[in-house]
């Protein structure tokens, strides 16, 4: 029985291993530059974003580093895209597979969401020269960025595992998955900082940060940007357990995952 | 006999395929019409309460027609489709070969795609490595594994994917489709040889196919399904039999005769061509095909010929008044000729098809040309795994030697 659930799991990783590795030879395949893109591209996003919020818009000018405290908004909210998106299709772009060869289903999903964390690996090392440029102190506190990662490496495979499963059935869901990314983008505080909210409704303030992505960006400027940045935990009162709903909503919509996706996955080669 | 050991086991095995009569397919449809009975679909049974099982070693057939389930049943083998009843269980690892290079990408290199390949079928990059001079030298690529897919030609393409397959794939059992057997001769050659190593080397292998020949040389034994059920089990000369004893009663007459596949100018059209027999024995000795024809306006010395053809569409025999030196006299408008060919009957077991034509005299125009105009079906007592099964004498002379 353990012989066997190593073989399965051998398996995986072989297979995961080389799904990932493919994927990203793939990525910048017949471009001039090739790899150098993965470095290129956000950093010309990132410029683009400096001039237009801090020379013209202006926004968070009270906050220090308010540039590196944008980068980490965008590339955080980048990733979730990117690895919900990719998961989407996961199952459906693969379906040819599915329909001709048995092996563990999940391995494509949890493949999509590693060729995305290369990425945001990348964006956090261009981030970090960023950081030195600007002058933000590197302290121990920056540890915490980790398991603020897992967190929401969790929470991004999650939703692709149960989007994935939910497209086979339903084609309409890229559409509306399009639509929630979007009003996602503005109902998190990433362009804009979390005080504007606040000093006009502070209800919808704590409503926002309780979605876990919000928590888990402000969780990650906080420890790496500046401590004056307003967490999920800092808008409640002491006492109050209403912080540790981001992360029942992720140990939540997890177990909602695996389960589902448990259940349905036997059965992708025939309803795909 | 050491190989006795079972290899896969199908225990009462059933496959439902549910069909919704409206599938329910869009998040739309859920709230546009929230009220609208859902469930409201059919099952279909693919596969009915099957068991069999397959000895180690085993070189075991999977027959039936289009649509009887074994395409079905070689998918939950493999894994891909879970059965609604019963289990199986496979001993060793198993790699299915429904299909070759699967997972192939156009725009990775040969070498890159092999590794891609073999992950897919559960080989790590070390077992590849170890492996990867021989898959080059099996695919006569060399040269080419740098260079894109997209670049190679879809023979180089089928190449690389077979020996990808055939060189990695040295695992316990295999799950062969008859897909594979199909490319070039050349190429067919080759599958047919890697079978002859695979039954050598006493690996299980499970095979799909309706090619009763094949089934009869490389098989040992073989479950014959119809109509989603498994009808019989047993070796697989009794299966080929029964197989194509069940085509020969189950084939229409009505279905024998094709009208698309012909074509002429009409100056002279068949009315009618008839066989002796539809159903040949070893007790026919001969084949007689009767052709008869009416002339809608004047011909000169026409020919007029037949061949025929098995079931995998290779002409084996044909002829016509020309080629036998007897020349048909010059025909008026509304005449009628009847030929009568006699053939010996030297057909292999199955079906065939007779093509027959008539032509103007320096065959530059034709007259009336239909090809399958009628069919017939062979069931000999002697059947060989040839096109072709003529009555071969045998004489043994045997002459005992001096002792050492």
């Amino acid at each position: 029985m353990i012989r066997r659930l190593l073989q399965r799991y051998r398996y995986s990783v072989i297979l995961l291993k080389q799904l990932v590795i493919t994927d990203f030879k793939l990525r910048y395949k017949g471009s001039f530059l090739g790899y150098v893109w993965s470095l290129l591209r956000p950093l010309a996003l990132f410029a683009i974003l400096y001039v237009v919020f801090v020379y013209f818009l202006k926004i968070g000018a009270d906050i220090p580093h308010y540039a590196v405290y944008l980068l980490f908004g965008v590339v955080l909210w980048n990733y979730f895209t990117e690895v919900t998106s990719n998961g989407l299709s996961a199952i459906v772009g693969k379906g040819d597979l599915m329909r001709k060869l048995s092996f563990p289903r999940y391995v494509i999903v949890v493949a999509g969401s590693f060729s995305a964390l290369i990425n945001l690996g990348i964006n956090l090392v261009v981030i970090a020269f960023f950081m030195v440029i600007n002058g933000v102190p590197f302290t121990w506190e920056l540890l915490w960025v980790i398991p603020l990662i897992i967190e929401l490496f969790i929470f991004s495979l999650a939703i692709a595992f149960l989007l994935s499963a939910l497209y086979v059935k339903f084609r309409d869901i890229n559409y509306i998955w399009e639509v929630v990314l979007q009003g996602g983008f503005y109902a998190t505080p990433i362009l804009y900082p979390i005080s504007l909210v606040i000093n006009m409704s502070e209800v919808a303030a704590k409503l926002m940060l309780l979605n876990p992505l919000a928590q888990i960006i402000q969780d990650i400027r906080f420890v790496a940007v500046t401590p004056a940045t307003i967490t999920t935990a800092s808008v409640f009162k002491d006492g109050s357990l209403l912080p540790l709903v981001p992360y029942l909503i992720v140990i939540v919509s997890a177990t909602v995952a695996v389960i589902y996706f448990r259940k349905k996955a036997p059965n992708f080669a025939e309803d795909i | 006999m050491a190989e006795n050991k079972i290899a896969i086991s199908v225990n009462n095995v059933s496959k439902d395929f549910v069909l919704p009569h409206e599938k329910v397919d869009s998040v739309k449809s859920i709230f546009v019409n929230p009220f609208y009975k859902r469930g409201h679909s059919e099952a279909q049974h693919a596969l009915k309460d099957i068991s069999f099982d397959i000895h180690e070693g085993e070189f075991f057939g999977i027959v039936g027609r289009n649509g009887s389930g074994k395409s079905t049943l070689l998918k939950i083998i493999a894994g891909i489709y879970q059965p609604t009843k019963g289990n199986l269980s496979v001993r060793g690892r198993l790699v299915p070969f429904i299909e070759l290079g699967v997972g192939f990408n156009p725009e990775l290199t040969g070498r890159e795609n092999v590794y891609l390949n073999g992950s897919l079928m559960g080989f790590s990059t070390k077992e590849v490595n170890a492996k990867y001079d021989a898959i080059v030298d099996f695919a006569e690529l060399k040269r080419f594994m740098d260079q894109k897919l997209k670049n190679y030609s879809s023979g180089m393409q089928v190449r690389l994917a077979f020996s990808v397959a055939t060189i990695l794939a040295d695992s316990d059992v295999l799950l062969i489709d008859e897909v594979l057997a199909v490319g070039d001769a050349d190429f067919q050659r080759k599958c047919f040889d890697y079978f002859r190593k695979l039954k050598k080397n006493k690996k299980t292998v499970v095979f799909v196919s309706h090619d009763m020949n094949a089934v009869r040389e490389y098989c040992d034994r073989a479950v014959l399904i119809e109509g989603s059920e498994l009808i019989l089990e047993g070796k697989a000369d009794k299966i080929a039999t029964a197989y194509t004893k069940m085509f020969i009663e189950q084939a229409e007459d009505a279905k024998d005769t094709k009208q698309d596949g012909r074509w002429g100018d009409e100056r002279a059209v068949f009315e009618s061509v008839k066989l002796s027999s539809k159903k040949l024995t070893n007790a026919d000795k001969t084949l007689s095909i009767t052709t008869t024809a009416v002339v809608n306006e004047d011909i000169e010395n026409p020919i007029l010929g037949f061949s025929i053809k098995n079931a995998g569409g290779m002409q084996l025999m044909g002829t016509n008044n020309k080629i036998k030196k007897q020349n048909l006299p010059n025909m008026k408008k509304g005449d009628h000729i009847s030929v009568t060919w006699k053939v010996p009957n030297v057909f292999t077991d199955g079906k065939h098809y007779v093509d027959i034509a008539i032509v103007y005299r320096d065959g530059s125009t034709i007259a009336d040309w239909w090809e399958e105009s009628v069919a017939f079906n062979t069931l000999q007592e002697e059947n060989t795994p040839y096109v072709v099964t003529p009555p071969i004498e045998l004489e043994i002379h045997s002459k005992r030697g001096r002792a050492q």
